[in-house]
């Protein structure tokens, strides 16, 4: 009967492993890598003289065999490690500067102008046409509790009308109370209750923003996008305050020669409600492909505040009216510079992003 | 929905052109989003037998077809396959024009001539089916040479597809949308006709029903139908349920559907030999029952789901051994369907708690025609006359129905039609224009409500089909809405409100609009990265740390919210480079968020059912980050583009301080914080992208250097963490200045903006110290460098002697050796 082979696994890992952990550098580390772990190596040479075993003496060696390998591997990779780590520093330390020394006026500058997102200018020309008419600008966060998103806009929890938004759940208190916002409806929430507890109603503040929607990205969506919302709480406000604002703007922003209209539509947060359009700026009211012939582009929706938002708020709806609407801010880009294809907008190729000043 | 033309004209006359009507759908807010003509152009096209098929010499896509079109034989080419000798196929003789406006002409194909063409129904306008010709022998008694559109029984019609907004209960249906239109147009509206149940023989002898749960099920009606022979329907009924997209199955489930898609009424048509006891009851489900639905899915029952709200109660239909039948207004069970045999039907027409059905078809993932209905609220009052209209079509195909007498007829609770008071200026105060009483009433009666005029108000009762109407203020409003929409939103008058508050931004959306300009203006080019990202990016930085993560992310690279924009900045730098356009400035505004029990300052707020809750939300920090990534950008072009960007903001005095903690991604050795010297507050950091990061998401570039610079903006924001310079003016004086320079050997421990700012405190004659050069060497001591600072002195009230010069350059060289720094 011969030894076994591995008769003197001890003293060889024992080897392996002071040789690993005598390596001073990453360089001396791939180069005896080979010997340590390779084909080449002890380790790979005892393997195959397990052939010659008997196949229950060869399974028994072979996992003996394998566990010293984990070992050696493991030390090897956690030099490695310690080597890497201790190279950076070197390589860091080599590279250190101290910025607060830094002569700015001897820093050559080119002079070259880059240029503004396209949905924030959007944005900002859409905030100038309304602050011109009166409204001041509010914001409000993008991860919203259920009741601003939904509740308090009359939007009970499993109402089919939430259907109409397909809503980002965050991982945060019990399910589906804390939602990416799915519009910048609950701003309007934020503010009145602002103004109840601040008494200082009335309001006139557009909110932009940005809003997310668990919808496939495609030509005419985004799953994250803008809106601009609008909200008036004033005394005496109608309809016809409403379609006269929606009115005012469209010509403001699109053109004297671009009109809008109201036709009947449903939200839960207002009544009556409303979808406009104005006219399609591609054929300017013709007829084309892109308005389905109509000559009119859905542009958002709009509505007198429904009581049960007033209430939920706690505004007195025998004193105070108000409407809200909203459009995309992104959508307005898309028709003001006919881009085929919203998902240029989040390419950030700088080719299409010079375009625009 | 989809409802034909044809079927709208049973309910009124509509002479009106098609567009007319798209226009008067679209105001009424019935939106037409497609129109679709069946049937049109089609008036060429006959039936042809198909006589011989030949293989042609050299062809393997193609063969030559000889039909007979009522007129001896004819030759076409024709690649399709999917017929036999003696099949009937629609034939487009030469000469005929197609749908879309296709003319057939004589063509040659590989040497033989092709005298018109076979056509598959798509090409015909007729379904989507372009698999092969459309072959006619299933569906008609065909002869060769009649016209097409006699062999189908088709007349051209439109179909207009209408989305029926949520507040519609009433509109899913052709009844619902002709009601609209007869009251717009003041034309009177026709009613389907019905039919009666026999008179001798009583429902109660055959069937049995019941409600467990009235809160649940508020009406359930089973009629018995005997003597059923199941099998087709009319061909008008087919064709009604094609040009609303559904398929036709037998007469049975047909003509439920019919009647669905006529008066909005589900029903559900059981066979009666296999429902235990002829007996139908509603309940509530109860934990552990379960069922198969008709889509061949298992389904646990009352298993309260996820959603908020959801308690995980179901209404289910059982049979008289308690057995689940079905989910009520959802989906019925395989156990009970109508099969071939079928000779009994108990129909079920019932009206179930709207939100009820809502909750159980969301937690089953289950949506159907009944549910859709349903959940909207279907009128409670609808069932029994559904259930006549259902007989009298399925008596077309089974003359010798009987109808049991007395259907059964059991109630619950259904919602109470509110009655809601119009005062005298209420439209007027709602639309801006006062409507005559007169005009008010006609609309509101021609849609089904109630009018009473009582005092100077008008009480007006919702009808029962319209359960979206609340009572009370919001009542007022659905009402309002009701007459506005009637009216016409079009001819609604249009006034500008003006107020005296004036409009304009706040100081924060100011300094924004300020920071973007800047940047622009110092060549930064505006990126938008996405908020949400994967956790392999999060890792890079915050491995093991806490996220704030989706529940439902589309993707799971985008199921982590950002905790900077850094990691988007450089991917889209990358891209970029890629594209050969990387040398570029990148730069972001945006939110960056952070797990609430990762912050001191996570958001509290008000949330969970009723907005009862307390919840702490993510903190929101909006920051403006840029990547500087031209050729020769570092930590010192990122140095100075913060300088300007300082500068023009009207900050005080900002420090570039370099300490030994940078942020996760940034150099560690080559990174500063940008500390406001008053209020100490660190604004943000400026420096260079650590080089790991940057070979991790923009394999391509090996060693470049990506500067970059990032502001907390909610800091900068608040002016009693970032300090504004002075209001006040400081107006130079007209007396010349004197400029020395100082060169000090500075310890490395030194900030040279310290050193600046103390020279500046040394003498009140300094009007200005600024750094101009930094030496290092090795004549110098060890950690230590030489800053060479300009300084300019003056007064305002003289020009500055000699002597006072020498005094104040004295005075600085001292202050600054206090500090260590000698003059060199």
């Amino acid at each position: 009967m011969t030894s076994s082979p591995l008769a003197n696994l001890a003293t060889q890992k024992a080897g392996l492993l002071a040789a690993i952990a005598a390596l001073a550098t990453l360089d001396d580390l791939r180069e005896a890598e080979p010997a340590i772990t390779g084909k080449r190596s002890i380790l790979s040479t005892l393997q195959k003289s397990l052939g010659s075993l008997e196949p229950d003496a060869r399974r028994e060696a072979g996992a003996q065999l394998q566990e010293a390998r984990r070992e050696v591997e493991a030390a090897l990779e956690l030099r490695r490690t310690v080597l890497a780590a201790a190279a950076r520093a070197v390589l860091l330390e080599s590279d250190r500067l101290d910025l607060g020394d830094v002569v700015v006026g001897a820093v050559r500058w080119p002079a070259s102008a880059g240029h503004p997102g396209l949905v924030a200018s959007t944005q900002r020309a859409l905030e100038d046409v309304f602050v011109g008419m009166g409204f001041t600008v509010a914001e409000g966060p993008e991860v919203e509790s259920d009741w601003y998103n939904f509740e308090a806009l009359n939007i009970p929890p499993a109402h089919p009308a939430r259907g109409m938004w397909d809503t980002f759940y965050v991982d945060l208190g019990e399910p589906e109370t804390v939602v990416l916002r799915t519009h910048t409806s609950p701003t309007q929430i934020h503010l009145m209750e602002v103004a109840v507890a601040a008494d200082s109603l009335p309001i006139h503040s557009v909110m932009p923003g940005r809003c997310y929607r668990r919808d496939t990205p495609d030509a005419r969506h985004l799953a994250a996008f803008h809106q601009i919302e609008g909200l008036v709480v004033d005394r005496g406000i109608t309809f016809a305050d409403l379609a006269g604002v929606i009115e005012t703007f469209t010509r403001a922003y699109f053109g004297p020669d671009i009109e809008s209209r109201l036709r009947p539509a449903f939200f839960p947060f207002t009544e009556p409600s409303a979808e406009f359009e104005v006219t399609c700026t591609i054929c300017r009211g013709e007829g084309c492909r892109t308005c389905s012939q109509t000559g009119w582009i859905e542009l958002g929706g709009c509505g007198m505040l429904d009581p049960a938002v007033l209430e939920a708020v706690g505004i007195d709806g025998e004193v105070w009216s108000g409407f809200a609407f909203g459009f995309g801010v992104d959508r307005c880009a898309q028709m003001r510079h006919q881009i085929a294809d919203m998902r240029a907008l989040i390419e950030n190729d700088t080719r299409f992003l010079r375009q625009f000043s | 929905m989809k409802i034909s033309l044809s079927w709208l004209r049973e309910f009124v006359d509509l002479p009106e052109s098609m567009e007319d009507l798209r226009t008067i759908l679209d105001d009424l807010g019935l939106v037409v989003e497609g129109i679709e003509r069946v049937g049109e152009g089609l008036e060429d096209v006959v039936v042809a037998r198909i006589d011989e098929v030949r293989t042609i010499e050299g062809a393997d896509r193609v063969r030559l077809v000889i039909v007979d079109a009522g007129h001896g034989p004819v030759e076409i080419v024709c690649g399709a396959t999917n017929f036999e000798l003696g099949n009937y196929v629609p034939f487009a003789p030469v000469g005929a024009v197609l749908p879309g406006g296709f003319v057939i002409a004589t063509r040659q194909m590989r040497g033989v001539t092709s005298n018109g063409m076979l056509c598959s129904a798509r090409e015909l306008g007729l379904s989507d089916d372009h698999l092969g010709l459309m072959v006619l022998d299933e569906l008609t008694t065909p002869r060769a040479g009649q016209s097409l559109l006699e062999a189908l029984a088709l007349e051209p019609d439109v179909v207009f597809d209408i989305s029926v907004e949520g507040n519609r209960p009433d509109a899913w249906s052709v009844e619902g949308v002709a009601r609209d239109l007869a009251t717009r147009l003041g034309r009177p509206l026709r009613a389907p006709s019905l039919a009666t149940p026999e008179a001798d023989v009583m429902t109660d002898s055959f069937a049995h029903a019941g409600i467990d749960d009235p809160e649940l099920c508020g009406r359930l009606t089973v009629s018995v139908l005997r003597g059923v022979k199941v099998g087709p329907s009319p061909s008008w009924v087919v064709q009604r349920l094609q040009s609303a997209g559904m398929r036709p199955i037998s007469n049975v489930v047909d003509a439920s559907n019919l009647v669905m898609l006529e008066l909005g009424q589900p029903t559900h048509p059981y066979d009666a030999a296999r429902v235990a006891g002829h007996t139908l009851r509603a309940r509530r489900a109860r934990p552990g029952e379960t069922l198969e639905t008709l889509d061949g899915v298992r389904r646990e029952l009352a298993k309260a789901g996820r959603g908020l709200g959801d308690t995980g109660e179901d209404c289910v239909i059982v049979d008289g051994d308690d057995h689940v039948l079905g989910l009520a207004g959802i989906m019925g069970g395989a156990s009970s369907e109508i099969s071939a045999s079928t000779s009994d039907v108990l129909l079920e027409a019932a009206f179930f708690d709207p939100m009820a059905i809502a909750r159980s078809s969301k937690r089953h993932g289950l949506r159907s025609e009944a549910s859709n209905r349903f959940e909207r609220g279907v009128d409670p009052n609808l069932a029994l006359r559904a259930v006549a209209r259902f007989v009298k079509i399925l008596r077309e195909s089974v003359p010798d129905l009987q109808w049991l007498a007395n259907p059964l007829d059991v109630w619950g609770t259904v919602p109470t039609p509110p009655t809601i008071e119009l005062r005298v200026g209420d439209i007027e105060r709602g639309l801006g224009v006062e409507l005559s009483s007169a005009e008010v009433t006609t609309s509101l009666e021609g849609l089904g409500f109630r009018v009473e005029p009582r005092g100077s108000s008008l009480f007006v009762t919702a009808p029962s089909s319209r359960l979206d109407v609340r009572s009370g203020t919001a009542g007022r409003a659905d009402v309002i809405e009701e007459v506005a929409r009637l009216y016409s939103y079009r001819r609604l008058p249009r006034r500008t409100p003006i107020w005296a508050a004036p409009g304009g931004l706040t100081d924060r959306q100011r300094l924004r609009r300020q920071i973007r300009d800047v940047a622009v203006d110092l060549g930064v080019f505006e990126a938008w990265t996405p908020t949400l990202g994967s956790d392999a990016d999060f890792d890079l930085l915050y491995a093991g740390q806490l996220r704030v993560r989706i529940t439902n992310p589309l993707a799971s690279e985008e199921s982590v919210m950002r905790a900077t924009m850094l990691t988007g900045l450089v991917r889209a730098w990358g891209k970029n480079v890629e594209r050969g356009t990387g040398d570029v400035l990148l730069g972001e505004m945006g939110a960056v968020f952070a797990h609430p029990d990762t912050t001191d300052e996570p958001r509290v707020t008000r949330g969970g059912v009723g907005g009862a809750v307390t919840l702490r939300l993510p903190r929101e920090n909006e920051r403006l980050t840029i990547v500087l990534g031209r050729l020769d950008d570092d930590a010192t072009t990122a140095v100075a583009l913060w300088s300007a960007l300082a500068d023009r903001l009207g900050l005080a005095d900002v420090v570039v301080r370099t300490s030994g903690q940078a942020p996760p991604g940034f150099h560690p050795t080559r990174t500063a914080l940008l500390v406001d010297r008053a209020s100490g507050f660190t604004l943000g950091f400026v420096g260079e992208v650590d080089g790991e990061l940057v070979s991790a998401l923009v394999p391509l570039v090996t060693s470049r250097r990506l500067g970059v610079v990032d502001v907390d903006l909610d800091a900068l924001a608040d002016p009693s963490l970032a300090t504004r310079r002075s209001a006040l003016a400081n107006v130079p004086s007209r007396y010349p200045s004197a400029v020395i320079d100082l060169a000090f050997v500075t310890p490395s421990t030194v900030h040279s903006a310290d050193l600046a700012q103390a020279l500046r405190d040394a003498s009140t004659l300094v009007e200005e110290v600024a750094l101009f050069d930094v030496y290092r060497g090795a004549t110098l001591p060890d950690a230590s460098r030489s800053l060479a600072f300009n300084v300019r002195f003056s007064s305002t009230e003289r020009t500055l002697s000699e002597e006072e010069i020498n005094g104040a350059r004295a005075a600085l060289i001292t202050t600054a050796s206090s500090l260590g720094a000698v003059l060199r």
